[in-house]
């Protein structure tokens, strides 16, 4: 039987200095989950802004200027306030408890990861209010539109130099808590899959966000101190902009959806009560997929002009992640194969994303065939693409993961019914806001524009009223965090029948501190690995 | 304020991070404004650069008092050395970025401009008599001719300047394993004087690019990825000349054993580091 060492004496600080000061993993994880649940709803409210200019033809409520502002921003708040800070937040709290570590490696350069995100994203949307307003030129900056904005271009690549140390920083503690913190006989192939798909996104980050450093410097000195680098007239080429922006910015799309993949795989086995089918085989499609996200960036660029021998390398390396990614949908499908299955909350967010996430994944194959993606660039055949993978796939895991751990953070059950209805409302809204768009965007509606033509008028009002709906049922979420966090039904160590692993054998709310001395294992308690 | 948990160290509370962020947030918000040409901003990021300064020297001194007090054990050490490994490979892959950008340029950018495979129109009609050869500032021949420095005179020079850095530091390490501290010491010095004086050539080069040679940051894609390249590089040698210095200053103070002397590795791994990086940029900035 393993069980949890706490020391009483080390109660939590009182007072405000207890967060700005802390070096807790779970109080720096709690502010990792916070800060993206209110950079979820200010980018959640950017969408409505989107979806309200879009209900109809015609220009409505704001100025094409500003509706490109939001598009841009909503993607930047989205990917770089909500999603990941959501992971590393999850990461926080529950790789140390997973592995039996009293805290993570560097719990000093922990607290400072977190705390540069407030004031990278006050530098952010602050842009808003400057001469000539925020970005518009889209989140992925590409020149020479990015390098005629107004006040705000300088202080959009500061932040996002921020939020890159922030990252970096990050992922340095994530690698070195997994690989030095383990407790003895965590061995690497014992570790639960979201430590396994976290190590690896944590390596991904460090490689390329330098990456995304080094090509947003480029611009600013393109912009600001005479260099060419984008420029024909003096050599240089807008196109390599997006090829090492894309060098980044694809292995930043997995670093969205591997801790995802971690996470369901940590639920799925949970409510079906069996062993994770093919766990070795998991980990192994983990580490394809990361290795694979560095030879496919230009698909997204076919249509920018490149080679014919590179489309065609591009086209068949992308379509290489199908099969690692096959491997794993065809792993959680056989985990549920004859388990004793029950629906709770996590359970049904987990198969969300099974479906949903693999309906994104086709998308994308689509995507990838080159003259196909001809006629699908640009189009909002690719905003239903991704955000089918981040909103159904990341985002749904997220959901998953939080109702899954909600019981061990806050000592609570959240309300059943509530969760399974936020599921449900969630889940058929979101399908009708972005199921729509695949249409659109093969009937040739473009991205990024405030105004259509009138063909294309049904299925955006549709897909608007899916949008209204599907934000509107967040607020339900938030809801249903704070009555979990003031009260509830007390929740076991083990809240969830099923669930195996280090992080069930603590008290829940996890006291304080955990694992000051590293527990011993058992291997019936552990979820992966050990006598399976 | 700290209190050792069990085995491993865990620090209590610390209230530096917070003091870095507010001087980081100082430091960009001054530097944006002052490119947005607001009179204040250079102070303003003067201003943001002190705190960080502050912030660092109490961190780390918080840490290297911690550390001489002998409250890390072996696997806080691991912890230490993963993270700079890793913060190492981060500035790899910033390099590479730049690096990336020669590449294109000299194998794709200019050739294409030329009017290579596709981009014979491209040349035809937008750029007629464009020679696609390196050097290039393109064919607008932004910034006006200019001449490149040559490879086997003065940054032949720092390459020797550099690699001799690396056998000093070395040799600092080897004394400091026999516990020479004098030896020590003296090899350290010696890196240290190396550093700094690739550092004055470099200033020297630069000064002579810009007024003997028409050689600028804007003289097209060459200017840009050779002052880029060389400036990053520059910069990360200053660092560790002083990051080098600091680990001086400590083993005068008798800091350090042969058995755990993290600071000092890690100081000489990023040493080795920005020795190799100079490596690739003298060969393909300046030789070839
Ligand atoms: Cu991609």
């Amino acid at each position: 039987m393993s069980t949890a060492h706490t020391h009483e004496h080390h109660e939590a600080p009182k007072g405000l200095g207890r967060w700005v000061f802390s070096t807790n993993h779970k109080d720096i994880g709690t502010l990792y989950l916070l800060f993206s649940l209110l950079m979820f709803i200010v980018g959640g409210a950017m969408a409505m802004v989107i979806r309200l200019e879009l209900f109809q033809p015609g220009l409505q409520f704001v100025h094409p200027e500003f509706f490109n502002q939001m598009t841009t921003m909503h993607a930047l708040v989205m990917i770089f306030g909500a999603v990941m800070p959501a992971f590393v937040g999850l990461a926080n709290w529950m790789i140390p408890l997973m592995i039996g570590a009293p805290d993570m490696a560097l719990p000093r350069m922990n607290n400072w990861s977190f705390w540069i995100l407030p004031f990278a994203f006050a530098m952010l949307l602050s842009t808003l209010f400057m001469d000539g307003g925020g970005p518009a030129g889209g989140w992925t900056l590409y020149p020479p539109l990015s390098l005629q904005s107004g006040n705000s271009f300088a202080f959009v690549i500061f932040a996002i130099h921020l939020m890159g140390i922030s990252s970096i920083m990050g992922a340095i503690n994530v690698i070195a808590t997994i690989l030095n913190m383990r407790a003895p006989g965590m061995t690497l192939l014992r570790m639960p899959l979201f430590v396994w798909t976290w190590l690896i996104t944590a390596f991904l980050l460090i490689a390329v966000m330098p990456v995304l450093a080094g090509a947003v410097t480029m611009l600013l000195t393109d912009r600001f101190f005479d260099t060419s680098f984008f420029n024909a007239a003096g050599g240089g080429d807008p196109v390599m902009f997006q090829h090492i922006f894309w060098f980044f910015g694809h292995p930043e799309v997995y670093i969205m959806i591997l801790p995802a993949f971690g996470i369901v795989s940590e639920i799925i086995p949970a409510f079906a009560r069996k062993p994770l089918f093919g766990y070795a085989s998991m980990v192994y499609a983990s580490a394809s997929i990361a290795f694979l996200s560095f030879i496919v960036w230009a698909h997204h660029m076919f249509t920018v002009g490149m080679p014919l021998g590179g489309e065609l390398f591009f086209m068949y390396a992308t379509m290489v992640i199908a099969v690692p990614t096959g491997v794993k949908v065809f792993n959680w499908v056989s985990t549920m194969w004859r388990g004793a299955m029950t629906f709770e909350t996590p359970m049904l967010f987990a198969l969300g994303f099974v479906v949903l996430f693999t309906i994104g994944g086709f998308s994308g194959l689509m995507l990838a065939i080159v003259p196909a993606d001809f006629q699908y660039h640009d189009t909002y055949f690719v905003v239903a693409h991704f955000h089918y993978v981040l909103v159904t796939g990341a985002v749904f895991a997220i959901m998953a993961g939080a109702y899954y751990w909600l019981p061990k953070w806050t000592g609570h059950m959240y309300n059943e019914k509530l969760g399974k209805f936020h599921f449900w409302w969630s889940a058929i809204w979101v399908n009708v806001l972005f199921f729509p768009q695949h249409y659109l965007g093969l009937a040739g509606m473009p991205r990024r524009i405030p105004d259509y033509s009138v063909q294309f008028a049904d299925f955006n009002m549709i897909s608007s009223i899916g949008g209204f709906a599907f934000g509107v049922g967040q607020l339900l979420f938030v809801y249903i965090v704070i009555k979990t966090i003031r009260g509830g039904e007390k929740a076991e160590a083990r809240s969830w029948e099923g669930a195996k692993g280090l992080e069930w054998t603590v008290p829940s709310p996890a006291p304080h501190h955990t694992f000051d001395t590293p527990p011993e294992l058992d291997d019936s308690q552990l979820a992966h690995g050990g006598g399976h | 304020m700290s209190h050792a948990n069990g085995s491993y160290y865990v620090p209590h509370g610390t209230r530096w991070p917070i003091i870095g962020s507010v001087g980081l947030f100082t430091l960009v918000v001054g530097a944006a404004n002052w490119m947005n040409g607001s009179s204040s901003g250079q102070w303003v990021t003067m201003a943001g650069a002190a705190i960080v300064l502050f912030m660092m020297f109490g961190w780390f001194g918080e840490v290297i008092r911690e550390s001489e007090s002998g409250m890390y054990s072996k696997q806080v050490d691991t912890s230490f050395r993963m993270g700079m490994i890793w913060f190492i490979f981060s500035e790899v892959m910033f390099f590479a970025a730049f690096f990336g950008a020669l590449y294109y340029a000299r194998s794709f950018i200019v050739p294409w401009l030329g009017g290579e495979g596709t981009g014979a129109m491209t040349n035809e009609l937008l750029w007629q008599g464009y020679e696609p050869v390196w050097p290039t500032n393109g064919p607008a021949n932004l910034g006006g001719d200019f001449k490149t420095i040559p490879a086997f005179e003065l940054p032949l020079f720092n390459t020797l300047l550099l690699l001799t850095s690396g056998f000093t530091v070395t040799m600092a390490h080897w004394a400091l394993k026999k516990m020479q501290r004098r030896a020590l010491v003296a090899w350290l010095a010696a890196t240290v004087i190396l550093g700094f004086v690739f550092v004055y050539f470099q200033m020297e080069e630069y000064a002579h690019a810009y007024h003997e040679l028409g050689l600028t940051l804007g003289s097209g894609i060459y200017g840009s990825t050779f002052f880029m390249l060389t400036g990053f590089h520059g910069l990360h040698v200053t660092l560790g000349a002083i990051m080098l210095l600091i680990i001086m200053i400590r083993c005068a103070k008798g800091h350090f054993t042969p058995q755990e002397h993290f600071g000092f590795e890690a100081v000489a791994w990023y040493w080795h580091f920005v020795d190799v990086v100079w490596l690739g940029l003298f060969l393909f900035v300046y030789v070839l």
